[in-house]
C-alpha cells in the first residue's frame, strides 16, 4: 500500500507508545501463543471457559475505553458522528477480544502453572492476621 | 482504508519512500488502526553519492526534517545545520497547553536529539545570507560556504509592532498570547482559568500578515467558549473574534463553516479589524478598521502578533522583491518545488517560504521531501517530477473533545485524507483523538526522517 507504509506506521506507533508498545506487543504474543497452543493441546474450544472468559473480558473492553478517554482527555460522550461510534466500538472490541484470548488462555493453562494451588489459596483465603481479628471480634463485642 | 482515485493521482513522489501526500494526518489514524505493522516496509530510494556541502539554516521543524532526510538520502555529503536554539518546540502543542490540557514541558525537547550523528551543528544564529557568494554568515561572524542551501529560518513574531504590548505581562491582568512560547501558553491558561471563574468580555484576533497555523486563533476561541460553558459563566460573557479582513479563514468553505459555528456558539464576529495597540493596565485594545480606530475593552485577550520572515532572510536577496510576499520578506521560491526563483542551489522550506499557504508542520512534512527529491535528482544528474501542491492541514478544535479535520491546498480545495470516512467539516471525536495523541508522535517521527 503506497499511502500507508508499514515502516512509517511502526515508527509513529513506537513514538506514540514508547515502552508500552513492546510490553503490550509481548503480552499479545504471549496471549496468542498460549491460546493457540491450548487449542492444539485440547483440540477444541471449551465452551464454558470461553463464555466465562468473554464475560470477564467485558471489563477489559471497558478498560480500553477508559484508557483511551484518559490519554485523549476526552470520552465517548464527545462522539459527534458515525465514525466516532465505529471507533468506540473498535476500541471496546479490541479490549474485549484481546481480553477474551488472554483470560481463556490463562484459565486453560492455570492448572499447569507450578504453584497455582498456593496462588489460588492466596486469593481464596483472607490473610491469617485478619482471620484472627475477625474471630476475636464477635466474642469481644459480645463480652463488652 | 480506501483512497479516492483523485487523491492517488495527485501523489507524485516517484522516488520517495512510498510516502503519500496527506500522510501526515493519515499516519495518525494509521497509528490508531495499528494494522499491518509487521509486513515488509517499502524500499527506500537509492542513496545518491555526492561530496557536496549542504548547509541548513535553521533547526526548527523544517530544518531538522531536512537534516534527517538529507542524511538518509545522500551518501558522502557534508551537512551543516546552523541554529543557536538548544530547545526544540513542538508548536502545534501550544494550543493544548493554553487549554490547560498539557503542561508547558509537553512542547519542549532537545534539538540535538533529532540530529543525525554525521550532521555538523553550528550553535549560532544566521546573521546574513549571501547567495551570490554561496555563503551564510553566522551571528558569531563565522562565514560558512555551501554548495546547496536549505533555508528554514522560520518566522519572527513581531510583538513590537503592537503599540503598548509587553510580552513580560502575558499571564497577567487578562493578557494572553498562545504563540509566544510554551511558558506563555501556560501563563495564558492560568489567566483563562481565572477569567473563566467570573466571565466577562473576551477578545480574539489574528494579524493582517501571513501567519503560522491560521486556524489556531479560531480554535482557541472555540476552546474558551467551551471552558466558559463548562464553568457556567458563558451566560455572563461576551466573546468577540476580530478578523483582519472580510473572512474568518482563507478557504471559503471553511470560513463559512466557522461563521456558522460562531453564530451557533454566539461568538460575535468583527471584520477588517487589525490590532494596533493595547493598554494592558487598562485592559483596552485599539483596532485599525476601514472606519478609523476602534477601541474595545476586554477582560481576557489572546494577542497574536504580526509575523514576518526571520530578519536575516527578510534583509537578504532571497526575499521576494515585489508582490504580496515582499513586504514581510518571505523567500521567493517556486511554489511547487520550493526551489528559489533566482538562486537555483537554494531551497526554502517551512514557514519562511513565500508561498500562498502552508505555514504548518503538516506542510513541512510534504514540502521537505519534494525539495530534497529535486536536490537529489540534480546531484544524480536526473530530473525530479515531485511537486508540492500546497497541501496543509489543521485539526480545528471546535470544543474540548471534538475537532474538524480541515485539509486543503493552494487552490482552496478541500483535500480530505479519508473521504467518506472522516468528513472534513464535521465536528468529530476521532479528529480530536488524532490531534491529542497521534500528531505529536507523527511530528517527532517526521523530524527523524521516519515519517
Amino acid at each position: 500500500m503506497q499511502e500507508l507504509d508499514p515502516g512509517v506506521m511502526l515508527a509513529v506507533l513506537l513514538e506514540m507508545m514508547g515502552i508500552w508498545f513492546w510490553l503490550l506487543g509481548l503480552l499479545a504474543v504471549i496471549g496468542l501463543v498460549s491460546f493457540g497452543w491450548l487449542l492444539v493441546r485440547e483440540r477444541a474450544l471449551v465452551a464454558s471457559r470461553l463464555v466465562r472468559a468473554q464475560a470477564f473480558a467485558l471489563l477489559a473492553g471497558a478498560g480500553a475505553l477508559v484508557l483511551m478517554a484518559h490519554v485523549t482527555k476526552s470520552g465517548f460522550t464527545d462522539a459527534g458522528g458515525p465514525v466516532d461510534w465505529l471507533l468506540i466500538v473498535a476500541i471496546f472490541a479490541g479490549g474485549w477480544i484481546g481480553g477474551t484470548i488472554l483470560i481463556y488462555a490463562l484459565m486453560g493453562w492455570w492448572p499447569h502453572i507450578p504453584g497455582h494451588e498456593r496462588l489460588a489459596a492466596l486469593f481464596a483465603r483472607p490473610p491469617p492476621g485478619s482471620l484472627k481479628r475477625s474471630s476475636r471480634l464477635p466474642s469481644g463485642r459480645a463480652g463488652s | 482504508m480506501s483512497y479516492s482515485r483523485r487523491a492517488l493521482q495527485k501523489v507524485r513522489l516517484p522516488t520517495q519512500t512510498g510516502l503519500a501526500r496527506r500522510e501526515f494526518l493519515q499516519l495518525g489514524a494509521a497509528g490508531l488502526a495499528g494494522a499491518g505493522l509487521l509486513s515488509a516496509c517499502s524500499p527506500r530510494p537509492d542513496r545518491v553519492q555526492t561530496s557536496a556541502h549542504i548547509v541548513i539554516a535553521g533547526a526548527g521543524a523544517a530544518g531538522l526534517t531536512a537534516a534527517s532526510r538529507l542524511a538518509q538520502r545522500l551518501d558522502g555529503a557534508r551537512i551543516t545545520i546552523i541554529d543557536p536554539r538548544v530547545r526544540h518546540l513542538y508548536q502545534p502543542g501550544f494550543t493544548l497547553i493554553a487549554a490547560g490540557l498539557q503542561p508547558a514541558r509537553y512542547a519542549v525537547s532537545n534539538t540535538g536529539s533529532y540530529l543525525p550523528r554525521d550532521v555538523n551543528w553550528i550553535e549560532a544564529g544566521v546573521a546574513e545570507f549571501d547567495p551570490e557568494a554561496n555563503a551564510v554568515v553566522t551571528s558569531t561572524g563565522q562565514r560558512v560556504e555551501y554548495d546547496y542551501l536549505f533555508a528554514a529560518v522560520g518566522i519572527d513574531l513581531d510583538y513590537d509592532a503592537i503599540e503598548g504590548m509587553d510580552t513580560s505581562l502575558i499571564g497577567q491582568n487578562g493578557l494572553g498570547s498562545v504563540y509566544h512560547s510554551p511558558e506563555a501558553a501556560a501563563a495564558t491558561w492560568r489567566e483563562l482559568d481565572r477569567f473563566a471563574e467570573t466571565g466577562g468580555d473576551a477578545l480574539f484576533l489574528r494579524p493582517a500578515t501571513e501567519m503560522k497555523c491560521a486556524g489556531a486563533p479560531l480554535k482557541y476561541t472555540f476552546i474558551v467558549d467551551d471552558i466558559l460553558r463548562r464553568r457556567g459563566t458563558r451566560g455572563r460573557s461576551e466573546l468577540t473574534y476580530a478578523a483582519h479582513n472580510n473572512v474568518l479563514f482563507s478557504v471559503p468553505i471553511v470560513s463559512e463553516k466557522v461563521r456558522m459555528l460562531y453564530q451557533d456558539r454566539e461568538v460575535d464576529t468583527l471584520y477588517s479589524h487589525v490590532l494596533k495597540s493595547i493598554d494592558p493596565g487598562a485592559r483596552r485594545a485599539v483596532f485599525d478598521t476601514p472606519g478609523g480606530e476602534v477601541e474595545r475593552p476586554y477582560d481576557f485577550i489572546n494577542v497574536i502578533p504580526p509575523m514576518r520572515a526571520a530578519t536575516a532572510l527578510r534583509n537578504s536577496p532571497l526575499a521576494w522583491t515585489s508582490g504580496p510576499y515582499a513586504f514581510d520578506g518571505w523567500a521567493e521560491v517556486d511554489r511547487h518545488t520550493l526551489r528559489h526563483a533566482r538562486f537555483p542551489n537554494v531551497f526554502v522550506v517551512g514557514d519562511a517560504a513565500g508561498v500562498p499557504k502552508g505555514k504548518t508542520a503538516a506542510s513541512v512534512k510534504w514540502q521537505v521531501p519534494v525539495a530534497i527529491d529535486h536536490l537529489a535528482a540534480e546531484l544524480a544528474g536526473t530530473q525530479s517530477g515531485s511537486r508540492y501542491d500546497g497541501y496543509t492541514s489543521c485539526p480545528l478544535i471546535t470544543r474540548l473533545g471534538r475537532a474538524m479535520l480541515v485539509e486543503f491546498d493552494y487552490q482552496d480545495n478541500l483535500t480530505p485524507s479519508f473521504p467518506g470516512v472522516i468528513a472534513p467539516l464535521e465536528e468529530l471525536w476521532i479528529s480530536w483523538v488524532m490531534k491529542t495523541i497521534a500528531l505529536k508522535p507523527t511530528y517527532v517521527s517526521m523530524l527523524r526522517g521516519e515519517a
